[in-house]
């Protein structure tokens, strides 16, 4: 019988984002930005059941806000510069901590891994991920852009939103649907998920729940706009 | 009962390895799933074969050596329980059963089933002790534990060390185990001076080992034969976030 390997050699990680839970600590702080950004986005557009001029004069208000006192345009370019500063760190991480695992288990079993903790939101993590990116760069050449919206970049906020899910194009909001709920799922196990790698889970019942609750009351929020615009209550 | 084997066989660590079939007849459901394999393990002997290795000790389910991948589950779907306390009332007859060992690169295989699992010593050297003057025992009055506090400890203690939670984490983490022995030695009085260092230099060496990184997806705690429960890899986060912020 051969005598085991010894251990095998390797670059020991330094530092603080070296190691696994560091890279797990960022995850979860730039995974709460990103919670937060999107409780103020969903907000900002149930303002489109108010009315047009509502809605445009939020979206005016968005590159406004802090003016006289701040150029236009001053806090949104800095939250627009921390949004991406926080889904890049957080891609980095998830990336470096996948390739981490895959090196962890070399070889798979052959049987059929049989999940013994349910969590279906929990295996749709990266993948689902990559969908949520996906859909991120669709939906800012849709209605930031204008590039695949068909009344353009220059076109009031409101029309740009009536005409993006008319009902002839209902495969975009299907893909909007699709994509949010890959939201949802991320969310379910993400907010509580970054609660325990930051040390602070308790009573793990309750802080599943709310996430739960916390990721449905999100995506119905988000999805009634697109719908709304489909079966035409807003138009 | 009559069973069909896949179990996978490996002669050394530089053997590439394949699943290979067996036959056992008449298995008492009364068996453990050791004694099972014991009596497969002596048809091949007598019929002048390799036996298949596995690793095993107490059979009581308290030292942590046993442990399979049975049907895709670590120590198999019975919950709480190690390999050695699996009973074959469990199966079915006529089923087939699948055997692998724990897969983990920190894990290599020695032989067939039986896997090197030193990383987890190496992790305990690194900081999984108190550092106690030698002298005689102090009494037992002398340092006061809240009940609370020594009942949790005594639960992350009875981890036993198997590596169930490493075979069924699907990024191969030693989170839970690593955890445990923070969360036993860091909720009692005497292990208050290196909590802080402890939690580092643990971390860090789960990670040297080439350990994945926890994702919260309780598989570990779901299989471990002593039901570790997750919260210790919270306090192990804690930990280590203190550290690291100082």
């Amino acid at each position: 019988m051969d005598r085991a390997p010894a251990a095998p050699v390797r670059r020991r990680p330094r530092g603080f984002y070296g190691s696994s839970n560091g890279k797990k600590a960022v995850m979860a702080v730039t995974g709460a930005v990103l919670v937060l950004f999107l409780v103020g986005h969903m907000l900002g557009n149930l303002k489109v059941f108010l009315g047009a001029d509502s809605f445009n004069h939020y979206a005016e208000w968005l590159r406004t806000v802090g003016s006289p006192a701040l150029p236009n345009r001053t806090l949104l370019t800095i939250a627009e510069i921390g949004l991406t500063v926080a889904v890049v760190l957080h891609m980095w991480s998830a990336v470096s901590l996948a390739r981490r695992a895959a090196k962890a288990r070399p070889v798979k079993y052959a049987a059929r891994v049989k999940p013994q903790a349910g969590g279906y939101a929990t295996r749709t993590m990266r993948y689902g991920g990559v969908i949520i990116l996906l859909f991120v760069i669709w939906h800012l050449l849709d209605l930031t852009f204008g590039v695949v919206n068909p009344k353009g970049g220059e076109a009031m906020p409101y029309d740009r939103v009536v005409a993006g899910f008319a009902p002839d194009r209902w495969w975009v909001t299907v893909f909007y649907v699709v994509a949010l709920a890959m939201v949802g799922l991320h969310l379910r196990h993400g907010m509580w998920s970054a609660l325990q790698t930051l040390g602070l889970a308790h009573r793990y019942k309750a802080l599943k729940t709310a996430s739960t609750v916390i990721s449905a009351v999100l995506v119905a929020g988000f999805v009634a706009v697109p719908l709304a615009v489909m079966i035409g209550v807003v138009k | 009962m009559n069973l069909t084997l896949k179990i996978w066989r490996q002669n050394g660590s530089s053997d590439r390895g394949r699943m290979v079939t067996y036959e056992v007849q008449d298995v008492s459901p009364d068996m453990s799933f050791l004694e099972m394999l014991d009596v497969l393990n002596e048809r091949l002997t007598l019929e002048g074969d390799d036996p298949v290795a596995f690793d095993h000790d107490c059979r009581e389910g308290i030292c942590g050596m046993c442990g399979m991948v049975i049907n895709g589950v670590a120590h198999g779907e019975q919950r709480a329980t190690t390999t050695c306390q699996l009973h074959m009332r469990h199966f079915e007859d006529g089923a087939t059963v699948t055997i692998e060992p724990w897969r983990a690169a920190p894990f290599p295989v020695v032989k067939d089933l039986v896997v090197d699992r030193s990383s987890f010593d190496r992790i305990i050297q690194a900081g999984g002790f108190i550092s106690v003057p030698a002298g005689s025992a102090p009494d037992a009055h002398a340092v006061p534990v809240p009940k609370d506090d020594a009942d949790a400890a005594f639960d992350a203690a009875t981890c036993i060390g198997c590596g169930a939670c490493v075979a069924a984490c699907p990024n191969g983490s030693a989170s839970l185990f690593t955890a445990a022995k923070i969360t036993h030695l860091g909720l009692l009085p005497q292990g208050q001076p290196e909590r802080a260092a402890r939690a580092k230099a643990m971390v860090e060496q789960m990670d040297a080992e080439g350990f994945g990184g926890c994702t919260n997806t309780g598989e570990c705690t779901a299989v471990c034969p002593k039901g570790i429960p997750l919260d210790a890899i919270a306090r192990m986060n804690a930990d280590y976030l203190k550290t690291a912020s100082k």
